[in-house]
């Protein structure tokens, strides 16, 4: 993927006639215009993004605290202490355990609610595709605080949508965000509900993408639905599965929003995540401990992609 | 036929347009027609539920079955919400520090995206790699030192401190960069023959041709600037700073006797402008986050 460069004009100046000082004195003036462009971004980039991550390595080896806020470089280096004392801690093992709950159940469902409405609306049978389309994309485009809003009510015990609904056919419906069993199947529920449009609009994408030959041809070969979606759609879709589980993954991993303003990451601790944690213990001052659990994301982050990316891969 | 019917169910690409397929109505198109029907109602529901709840008196909205249409339309939610609750304030907020999030990360993005992909320098090689290589870093990994950094900057409760951390988006920078890529050397080459210098040839001739780009990455950085809420929730502290998301989360879960008609009222006035926007835009939204991967 080589860029051209713009130093040559080859189209209007033939480049042997070109004096040797002149080209170095027009690169130095591409070079400066370009750094001119560059720049702001540049600038912006070092200060919030590259200061950022590496002073989140400093400080999960240091014992920094909300009180040496001021005076970040003041602080004592204390080595692994702060991921020992993480990796110990039965809170975060909670969280952790609570993190997995939810990207174990939440990730697979997501992504097969997201094929099959891909699938059926791809079909051809579909009516009224577009519609469809926006509809189950409208709640990506929400913001998770008006959503909880809207589902903390949904999901209220005694006059809630769901429950009256269950009610109606003899079922009595649990109290979904107090009950330390049923509150997380609440939130995936509802992350599940906000996700899927999105993975769904890039399946449907790459649905388009496979050829329609093939099909008809392997239907001349004899081959039935099963056949045909286990060794033609699957196989040519899996770089989009694998694009959408990545995305998906790393977005579940960071679960904070929804236990923040549903549950607060209770009853008993049973919605608490480790983002959510290290939220937390940045609320207590303990910088250098919060840094340390965000590595043991970051960690986790890396992990999971790799493992779909082994899963996934496209066969040779 | 009913070997193409069903490999069509199971993800054949269509080949005819909506307009000249015919609608069949075989017991198979009735039913998986009603199967998405049910989908569509479980995901625009709880939306269309928020917008009638917001006209509806305290005791309507708790009523079951819900009313589709209010029995008795009422804007007090809305009057109270903005005569007692300062939304108007929050509003401009999160208006203001969208439009100026988006602006600045499209800009900024395009103008970087172009020297990477078009003109040579020295450091492009690591300024491009620096970019890849912080694409992937999760948000949740920076945010504390984010934070201790923008305190030792003085700007914790600014408007600076809601706007400079988006400014530079390596996704955006990203993506301008392989669409510049696609413009032809031919054109730029002329620009410069007909004596443009460098910025003008940026405005005059690289941005027009980028335009559905920069549509779709400024439609997304808007999106996401509007519903952003963890880092807004930690970088203000006083309340003529609060965006709207942040301002009705600590309403909702500060308040003991809970008032339903205000909250889906605030709600509404989150998700409403953007569903409306996403109405308006959908064909280009949804075509640029098949083609982008981008959310």
């Amino acid at each position: 993927m080589a860029a051209p460069t713009a130093t040559v004009p080859s189209a209007s100046v033939p480049s042997g006639t070109v004096p040797v000082r002149r080209t170095s004195a027009r690169r130095r003036r591409t070079g400066l215009a370009a750094w001119g462009f560059a720049l702001p971004f540049t600038v912006l980039f070092a200060v919030f993004m590259l200061v950022p991550v590496a002073s989140s390595l400093y400080m999960a080896f240091t014992d920094m605290h909300g009180a040496d806020l001021r005076t970040p470089l003041a602080v004592n280096f204390v080595g692994f202490d702060n991921f020992v004392e993480v990796l110990a801690d039965p809170k975060f093992q909670q969280a952790a355990g609570n993190t997995l709950y939810f990207v174990g159940v939440a990730m697979p469902l997501t992504l097969a609610m997201a094929l099959l409405l891909a699938v059926l609306l791809n079909s051809g049978l579909a009516w009224f595709r577009s519609v469809f389309r926006v509809g189950f994309y409208a709640p990506v485009v929400t913001s998770i605080v008006a959503v909880a809003v809207v589902w903390r009510f949904l999901l209220q015990p005694d006059f809630g949508l769901v429950n009256s609904l269950l009610g109606v056919i003899g079922i009595e419906g649990p109290r979904w965000l107090t009950d330390p069993v049923w509150a997380m199947p609440s939130l995936i529920m509802m992350a599940t509900w906000r996700n899927v449009g999105y993975s769904m609009v890039i399946l449907l994408a790459g649905l388009q993408g496979i050829p329609r030959d093939l099909y008809e041809a392997s239907a001349i070969d004899g081959a039935g639905a099963v056949r045909q979606f286990r060794s033609i759609t699957v196989p040519l879709l899996r770089p989009t599965l694998l694009f959408c589980a990545v995305i998906t993954g790393i977005g579940y991993l960071q679960f904070f929003e929804e236990p923040f303003v549903m549950t607060q990451g209770g009853p008993l601790g049973a919605t608490n995540s480790v983002a959510y944690e290290i939220f937390n213990q940045f609320g207590f001052g303990n910088y250098g401990l919060s840094a340390a659990m965000s590595y043991v994301l970051f960690i986790a982050i890396v992990i999971l992609s790799y493992l779909q990316f082994r899963l996934l891969r496209t066969e040779k | 036929m009913a070997a193409t019917a069903t490999s069509r169910m199971l993800g054949t690409a269509t080949t005819g347009t909506d307009v000249t397929r015919k609608r069949r109505f075989t017991p198979r198109s009735i039913l998986l027609n009603v199967a998405l029907l049910v989908g569509l109602v479980a995901s625009v529901g709880p939306l269309l539920w928020m917008v009638v709840s917001s006209v509806k008196p305290e005791g309507e909205i708790r009523q079951f079955p819900p009313t589709l249409f209010p029995e008795q339309f009422t804007w007090t939610n809305y009057t109270e919400l903005f005569a007692s609750l300062n939304f108007p304030r929050y509003f401009v907020n999160s208006v203001v520090v969208a439009l100026v999030v988006t602006v600045g990360s499209v800009l900024f993005s395009a103008m970087v995206g172009y020297a990477l992909a078009k003109l040579d320098f020295p450091g492009r090689r690591i300024l491009f790699a620096l970019v890849m290589g912080t694409l992937m870093v999760p948000g949740m990994v920076t945010f504390v030192p984010l934070f201790v950094l923008v305190a030792n900057l003085d700007l914790i409760n600014t408007y600076a401190a809601l706007v400079l951390p988006f400014l530079a988006a390596p996704f955006g920078v990203f993506l301008m960069r392989q669409f510049m890529l696609d413009i032809p050397d031919e054109l730029l080459d002329a620009a410069r023959v007909d004596g443009a210098g460098e910025f003008r040839t940026f405005f005059r001739i690289v941005l027009p041709q980028t335009k559905p780009a920069l549509a779709t990455l400024g439609i997304l950085t808007f999106l996401g600037s509007w519903n952003n809420f963890l880092w807004p929730l930690v970088a203000v502290q006083s309340a003529d700073k609060y965006t709207l998301p942040v301002a009705l989360a600590l309403y909702s879960t500060g308040q003991n006797t809970v008032q339903y008609g205000l909250l889906v009222a605030g709600a509404t006035v989150i998700v409403l402008p953007i569903l409306i926007v996403f109405l308006v835009l959908q064909r280009h939204i949804v075509q640029g986050i098949s083609t982008t991967g981008l959310k």
